[in-house]
């Protein structure tokens, strides 16, 4: 496929054409947050974690892909605070306990937070009323802690192909839910892969919560990716 | 050799872990008494502030109105406040109540609890005990927080080296391990 070379924060830099930016800026080391976005999948721009600035307006990463001569701002401190804001806000809209949450060193909303040097959310916690949701037989849906990016009502089949997550409700009310039946069909692996695919806590398996110490989890001793220190 | 840093400490809405954790330091406590000394604080059981502090660390966040004036009183007597732990940052465990009604959470605690004795269920209720707030409030939530130490508790590490970089003026960064929400 035809290269084409596109500039970050004034560095110059080539990839295929047509390529998905956050994929692009990763070839060439550079680092753009995402929550939403797995690689491979189509896109959802749901969080917006991926804020950059294109050509001078402020987009989404993944949902753009690379054209000749793009010019991509990414780590100037206004951007960081940006999407160090937008993680914040995740923070406080659901009740993220860390403490108390069996996906901790594996939540990649954490590991975010982490690589951002997050210390405290600069908004108001709201600690909202959600409730979890225990009638699976495998899955138990924690509401405190969903952020609504998708992943698992669009990118989640079960091994017939049926979607078996989807939204329900509007507005502020909108929580995930599943199908019940098809849900107690699925095969661990299955399990296993839905559990994976939810980049907070909100997707846990019965009785697999802690099947990992905590300390020996994925992003425990190694970060999810490195942001440099920002210019303006 | 530079005047000691003088540096006071509490407990709020917490459970002490966080100044275990100050523990933990072990031998480095050690090199910390060389350039600090401890005023008001669990550690030296003094109960009020004997001197102005520069540095002031809460553990646990405002559950009671005793708590709010306990911080106000850190926030009066310190130059710097340090809100260490999730429990300052966020409040922590004690804020799963926060979703819950007031009402129906001490109803639950001392009427309806299979423990209380049958014809003798009641809220505890006396001038001398500290009023319970609505919910659980974060530190900063109340006065003006300068530093977070994340962490449930924080690491000694982590302590140690935001203490360092306080006391001395550095700014040396955390590796990235010892940062930690939980």
């Amino acid at each position: 496929m035809k290269e084409v070379s596109f500039k970050i924060d004034g560095k110059t830099y080539k990839a295929p054409l047509g390529e998905n930016l956050i994929m692009a800026a990763k070839r060439n080391g550079v680092y753009i947050p995402t929550l939403c976005y797995l690689e491979g999948h189509p896109c959802l721009g749901t969080c917006r974690v991926c804020t950059i600035r294109v050509n001078g307006r402020s987009m989404a990463a993944c949902t753009l892909t690379l054209t000749e001569n793009m010019q991509l701002e990414v780590n100037t401190s206004e951007l960081q605070d940006m999407r160090k804001a937008i993680v914040e806000l995740i923070f406080v809209e659901g009740n993220h306990f860390c403490p108390a949450c069996e996906k901790g060193g594996d939540c990649q909303l954490q590991a975010v937070a982490y690589a951002m040097d997050m210390r405290v959310a600069r908004f108001h916690y709201s600690f909202s009323p959600y409730r979890i949701h225990y009638e699976g037989k495998n899955i138990i849906l924690e509401h405190n802690r969903c952020m609504h990016c998708k992943r698992c009502t669009n990118l989640f089949q079960d091994d017939q192909g049926y979607k078996i997550f989807s939204f329900i409700n509007r507005g502020s009310k909108t929580r995930v839910m599943i199908d019940l039946d098809r849900e107690k069909l699925l095969s661990a692996e299955k399990l296993r892969e839905a559990k994976q695919l939810c980049p907070t806590g909100a997707i846990l398996l019965q009785g697999g919560g802690f099947d990992r110490a905590i300390g020996t989890r994925q992003y425990d001793q190694r970060p999810i990716g490195v942001i440099p220190k920002g210019e303006k | 050799m530079p005047p000691k840093r003088v540096i006071g400490t509490i407990s709020l809405a917490g459970c002490f872990g966080c100044h275990m954790s100050i523990l933990d330091i072990d031998l480095k406590f050690l090199e910390l008494i060389e350039l600090v000394e401890f005023n008001r604080s669990p550690l030296t059981d003094i109960k009020t502030f004997t001197k102005h502090c520069d540095i002031g660390i809460i553990e646990g966040g405002c559950c009671n109105d005793e708590n709010v004036h306990t911080l106000i009183s850190f926030r009066k007597n310190c130059d710097i406040l340090v809100s260490l732990g999730e429990c300052a940052i966020m409040g922590g465990l004690p804020a799963l109540r926060n979703k819950i009604d007031l009402y129906d959470c001490l109803k639950e605690a001392y009427l309806n609890v299979p423990s209380s004795v049958p014809g003798n269920q009641m809220i505890p209720h006396h001038p001398d005990l500290p009023k319970i707030l609505d919910r659980i409030y974060p530190c900063h939530e109340i006065v003006k927080i300068d530093h977070f130490i994340p962490g449930c508790p924080p690491c000694d590490e982590i302590i140690w080296k935001s203490l360092t970089n306080l006391i001395t003026g550095k700014s040396e960064t955390i590796p990235y391990p010892f940062l930690k929400y939980d």
